[in-house]
């Protein structure tokens, strides 16, 4: 909504040095988002000027017809005499009343104004359009005004350019404050001044003898006013101050009919609608359309209507949607001029609605037809049905005025019962709600400044004023002391919180692996979770793979990516890749996310029931609720590519590997306090011969490796990229081993080394397996410090050299203790892996 | 060595006169000092106090003395070598002095040359500063709540007053899912607050819910499909707007500093009444950018405030409708953008860097924000 001051001023009589920031700043408390004061010609200064045009001469040698006008400015100039004018503009002549910007002036720019030679001529100033003056853009050609202006009147008042707009963000509850009358009520109580109410006017009763109305549908309008006056003057321009005044509003002047319809809706906020009588067929109908009805709107558009779609009709059929948009059949035609006769026709005769409709059958509606029209943005919000009559007499007062018209004594107005809504509300509430005393008297008579009735003492009655339909239980009524009394002046303390627990064990643990991958030396991203089938097909996701099955959006962003990740892999190498473009080719990336997973759950997937808010859900909805979603498990994953170490002055460069990736399963298992069990597997989208499975016991939670390199090819990836994923969900089911202190031996360490040799394919893990069964308690630690491949050992296989670390808790131990528990750890390798002693 | 000879004359024994144990030390003391090194100081002391030594040989000459005479030769000869070890342990840590010295001159390295080795890591802003604000919750005994992304309509608009025609629930705002009913993707994490409450038996509920959502807004430099928000959620008995600010007064003064205070503006939000936008003073120039040209503030483009978002007294018709007495009990709520807050805090001036995923943002914000 967009206020201009003078007119706000119309309404509220605020202190002459006022400016529009310091309402803006007053208003801004009250509640109101003023986003902003807009100054209009600001930088404006004349002389400008009404002139008349005395004589024009036609300068045809140039490119495009140019005029060279004499123009009387009256004694503007100084000297009385007509000012010599070039102008490009031809809508104009002899005699008509102009603009003119006389030489010295500064129009909105600044753009400064001096005679100068053109289209050789001296021109003296100009004749000015409305863009110039910072009037709007819309209109080309100059300005031709009425023809009572004397030449010479100054423009700049007449034409009302200076000036000060408010532009206001209304929020869905304060509909009235998308009207002056809103917002001058708004301005009243924030400065303690009167308002005068441009609603209180006198308006007849209503009578039989009005414009014939039929209401079919009570519920969708529950109020219509009609009106009529005739003798209408088709030729009639609407004033300059009311096109100034809806300009400055923020919309388009039409036509003298239409401008009114509008200057009172921007006036009192409730929308109307005019009808070119002699073009109605019968009586005005209100009713439900008929699916599959037609209307051509305003706009020209012909719209096919739904059965919800509530319509003004005659007996023709439909001459609008209701609240939304006029039909193009019954609208007020443009005037015309006889070419023979001279005469003027056009509409004569004007029936004026002003009707209250249902919020949500003008949202349905508007939404339905994608229209957003002024109309409807009110009557959703909701308009005040008791200014009807007062709008409509305003528009007949207005038509009589200027338009020379007769107003009809017959005043159509069609009321349905409407209950008065009244709130019981304690006295005392608004002073619990805000934590701050005001006491009774300040909460009543905060309330009746935004137009409530209240009675009572303890528990005040209290009955809202008919355009704050958003009122409607206790706390709106709350909010509204509280705001007026100033959300500024609450008082800051803080509750008592019962002693908490800190996070959970699953909270500290994403944290922890964030903290581990991270001094890693991964980069943590968060990508979006929005996929395609493009890239489950790079990296040879089959069908039938639950990573296939995946949650589609309605509405997705891009239609090449309308599904939600399965997997956390095609965000990450899309990074990867991004960072890699972008030159920084030796990266590690991880990111903590969820998946959306659809195996493993209910047919009940993506039905969820619509539950009334009137009461809690039972326990059985809740699940009915959880059962319509998809699994939406936590996730760990990271890439690799390029070097881990890079080529340095210590020596050669070493890439990130599949070992590195493995790592990083290990990384998280460790923050976990979990085993992981590293097996070799295959599992798309991993290299077949470099894939580990990572179980937690026999829980398979993830995979590492390096990827296959015909995915590394299909997603342009740096050669030999590594990728691991892991379930943190599954990864966690089975809690945490805690840890238990261990008990420190003193005593001297007995280190024994072994070189085993097995065949290739055999695996490290299972010799290991193998040593630590054999090697029995006293063995401490192992580790396997070589493999080593080559003709001595003989083709097909490999030594494994490893360092065994023997310790007793209670004493040291003898050479042959450390042999015995050595060769007893040699013999199961033996026997479970056909292991022999490196030669 | 001789045997003991009671009538042996000490002075006949040509080693064990006086001068010439003088003489020896003297001698053993003058080659110490000659000694240049520790190999060569080495050989002076096998030659002047080893087995073989002359002045080891004149000791073990004492034994054969008559006893009269023997207290005072051992006497002398032990006072001479006594000289002997200390001269040559005085020239061993003169000498390896020296030497240490020289090695590590040798040893010396360039310390300023670059070890980049170790792969640098990093975590997402994003992630840090979620974690920050809980740090800040849960220090006042809030617990952090979490639910799922893909959410039922019920719990993300009907439960929190936004009903079957409001204008959020439309393909404008909302991503829904392909063929369902009343499962969207979570625009904002309040579904959480009213998973919090129907989980409670009771209240007092004091819940922070952070976490991703989604609204259909394309990727430009100051909006994003996917963010993170950070809600709060308190119903207890009593709870006031005064508590409400008050925390939020706490909030900001955690995160941005002492004397850093909150405003409330009236708004209009269907799940809280009242409601208020709520701003902060900035934290870079305190306010006083306002009105004074000559010091503009980016952070706040002079306004001296920064808008921080939404929050209110929690509806009354949000907690009948998960099941909870309004009458016995109010709540307050509030709701922001991680992304926002991370944007003015740190000077991020496009939105897109922080949803890119390019290392060379992240890095620079460390393990900690």
């Amino acid at each position: 909504m967009r206020v201009p001051l003078s007119w706000l001023r119309e309404y509220v009589d605020l202190p002459a040095g006022e400016t529009g920031r310091d309402i803006q700043a007053k208003l801004i408390r009250a509640g109101l988002e003023v986003e902003g004061v807009e100054l209009l010609g600001a930088d404006l200064k004349g002389p400008l000027v009404v002139g008349q045009v005395l004589a024009i001469e036609e300068l045809t040698e140039f490119k495009k017809p140019i005029r060279y006008c004499q123009v009387d400015v009256g004694d503007a100039n100084g000297t009385g005499e007509p000012q010599n004018i070039v102008c490009g503009a031809r809508n104009f002549a002899v005699g008509d009343k102009v603009v003119v910007v006389l030489p010295g002036a500064v129009l909105p720019g600044p753009f400064p104004i001096a005679a100068r030679q053109t289209y050789g001529k001296t021109s003296e100033g100009m004749i000015c359009s409305a863009r110039e003056l910072g009037m709007g853009d819309d209109h080309d050609g100059i300005i031709v005004l009425p023809p009572e202006y004397e030449p010479g009147t100054d423009a700049i008042e007449l034409l009302e350019l200076v000036d000060e707009v408010l532009d206001i963000a209304v929020t869905a509850d304060r509909g009235y404050c998308l009207s002056l009358r809103g917002v001058a009520r708004e301005t009243a109580i924030a400065y303690d001044l009167p308002l005068r109410d441009p609603a209180l006017i006198d308006v007849p009763p209503a009578n039989s003898y009005g414009p014939p109305v039929k209401v079919e549908d009570q519920t969708g309008c529950d109020r219509f006013v009609a009106r009529s006056v005739v003798g209408v003057d088709p030729a009639a321009k609407s004033p300059i101050w009311m096109q100034r005044r809806i300009q400055k509003a923020g919309m388009r002047p039409i036509s003298l009919a239409v401008d009114i319809t509008n200057y009172v809706m921007l006036e009192m906020g409730q929308p109307l609608h005019a009808y070119d009588r002699h073009r109605i067929d019968g009586a005005i109908t209100v009713r439900r359309a008929t699916a599959g009805e037609k209307l051509r709107t305003l706009d020209g558009v012909e719209r096919t209507l739904d059965a919800e779609d509530l319509l003004i009709c005659d007996d023709s059929g439909p001459i609008g949607i209701a609240g939304v948009m006029g039909g193009a059949g019954t609208e007020i035609a443009d005037a015309a001029v006889d070419p023979e006769t001279g005469e003027v026709t056009g509409t004569t005769e004007i029936v004026i609605e002003a009707a209250h409709f249902t919020p949500v059958s003008i949202a349905r509606s508007a939404r339905r037809h994608k229209l957003p029209s002024e109309a409807a943005k009110r009557f959703e919000r909701g308009v005040d049905p008791e200014a009807t009559k007062a709008a409509a007499q305003r528009a007949v007062d207005l038509l009589v005025l200027v338009a020379g018209g007769t107003a009809e004594a017959g005043v159509t107005d069609i009321v349905a019962p409407r209950p008065v809504h009244s709130i019981a509300i304690a006295a005392d509430l608004p002073d619990r709600v805000a934590g701050q005393e005001y006491g009774r008297e300040t909460v009543v008579r905060r309330l009746q400044e935004v137009g409530c009735t209240v009675v009572g003492t303890d528990v005040l009655v209290v009955t809202p004023p008919t355009w704050r339909p958003d009122l409607t239980d206790p706390n709106d009524l709350c909010e509204e002391v509280i705001r007026l009394e100033g959300y500024e002046n609450l008082p800051s303390t803080l509750p008592n919180v019962p002693a908490g627990r800190g996070l959970t064990e699953a909270q500290r643990l994403r944290r922890r692996i964030g903290v581990a991958l991270a001094s890693a030396g991964q980069v943590e991203v968060q990508n979006y979770p929005f996929i395609g089938e493009a890239v489950l097909d790079a990296l040879g996701i089959e069908a039938g793979d639950p990573r296939r099955e995946t949650v589609k959006i309605a509405n997705p962003i891009s239609h090449e990516e309308p599904s939600l990740r399965t997997t956390l892999l095609p965000g990450l190498l899309g990074a990867l890749h991004r960072n890699v473009g972008r030159g920084t080719t030796d990266v590690a990336l991880f990111e903590l996310g969820r998946v959306f997973r659809v195996d493993g759950t209910a047919e009940t997937l993506y039905h969820a029931p619509r539950l009334p808010v009137d009461r809690r859900p039972t326990e059985d909805e809740i699940a009915q609720l959880n059962a319509a979603l998809p699994r939406q498990p936590h996730r760990v994953g990271a890439v690799f590519a390029g070097h881990r170490d890079p080529q340095g002055w210590w020596g050669k460069a070493q890439a990130w590997s599949w070992a590195d990736a493995v790592e990083a399963a290990r990384t998280v298992a460790d923050a976990a306090g979990v085993e992981l069990t590293v097996r070799q597997d295959q599992h798309t989208p991993w290299h077949p011969g470099r894939c580990a499975g990572l179980y937690v016991g026999e829980v398979l939670v993830g995979h590492a490796g390096e990827l296959h390199p015909r995915v590394v090819k299909a997603l342009n990836l740096p050669e030999r990229t590594c990728a691991m994923e892991l379930d943190l969900d599954l990864l966690t089911a089975g809690g945490a081993v805690k840890a238990e202190g261990p008990k420190i031996s003193t005593f001297p360490v007995a280190t024994q080394d072994v070189a085993l040799v097995v065949d290739d394919a055999v695996k490290a893990a299972d010799v290991e397996a193998a040593l630590r069964a054999g090697a029995g308690e006293l063995l401490e630690s192992l580790r396997l410090f070589d493999v080593y491949r080559g003709e001595s050992i003989g083709a097909g296989r490999k030594s494994l050299a490893y360092a065994l670390r023997f310790r007793a808790a209670d004493r040291t131990l003898t050479a042959d203790e450390a042999s015995a528990a050595r060769e007893s750890a040699v013999a199961e390798a033996a026997t479970r892996v056909g292991a022999t002693l490196r030669g | 060595m001789s045997a003991p000879n009671k009538s042996y004359d000490p002075v006949e024994v040509e080693a064990l006169k006086p001068e010439e144990i003088e003489r020896l030390r003297d001698e053993a003391i003058a080659a110490f000092a000659a000694a240049t090194d520790l190999d060569a100081l080495h050989e002076a002391k096998v030659a002047h106090t080893g087995d073989r030594s002359p002045l080891a040989l004149a000791n073990r000459e004492i034994g054969a003395l008559p006893p009269a005479a023997k207290a005072d030769a051992g006497k002398r000869v032990g006072a001479a070598r006594g000289a002997v070890n200390k001269a040559l342990a005085g020239r061993k840590v003169e000498l390896e002095a020296e030497r240490d010295a020289r090695v590590l001159v040798e040893e010396a390295v360039d310390v300023t040359l670059p070890y980049d080795r170790a792969p640098r890591g990093g975590r997402h802003p994003l992630t840090t500063f979620a974690e920050r604000l809980m740090d800040v919750f849960t220090a006042m005994g809030y617990s952090v709540a979490e639910g799922p992304e893909v959410e039922a309509e019920w719990l993300n608009f009907d439960a929190l007053n936004m009903g079957p025609d409001h204008p959020a629930r439309s393909t404008q705002d909302t991503f829904f899912l392909k063929d369902a009913d009343s499962v969207v993707l979570r625009t904002h994490t309040s579904g959480v607050q009213i998973r919090s409450l129907l989980a409670a038996a009771e209240p007092p509920v004091y819940v922070i819910c952070p976490g991703r959502v989604f609204r259909s807004d394309e990727l430009d430099a100051t909006h994003t499909p996917v963010f993170n928000q950070v809600e709060l959620l308190a119903v207890d008995e009593g709870l006031t707007m005064a508590d409400l600010k008050g925390t939020l007064d706490h909030m900001v003064q955690s995160l941005f500093g002492e004397g850093i205070s909150t405003r409330l503006r009236p708004n209009y939000f269907p799940f809280t009444e009242p409601s208020a936008e709520m701003d902060m003073v900035c934290f870079v120039c305190r306010g006083e950018s306002v009105g004074n040209p000559d010091r503009p503030c980016r952070t706040c483009s002079s306004e001296g405030w920064i808008e921080l978002g939404g929050c209110g007294m929690v509806n009354p018709r949000v907690l009948v409708a998960c099941g909870i007495d309004p009458n016995k009990y109010s709540g307050f709520a509030f709701g922001f953008g991680i992304e926002r807050m991370l944007m003015f805090r740190h000077n991020v001036e496009d939105m897109r860097d922080i949803v890119e995923g390019d290392v060379r943002f992240t890095l620079p914000f460390g393990m900690e924000i």
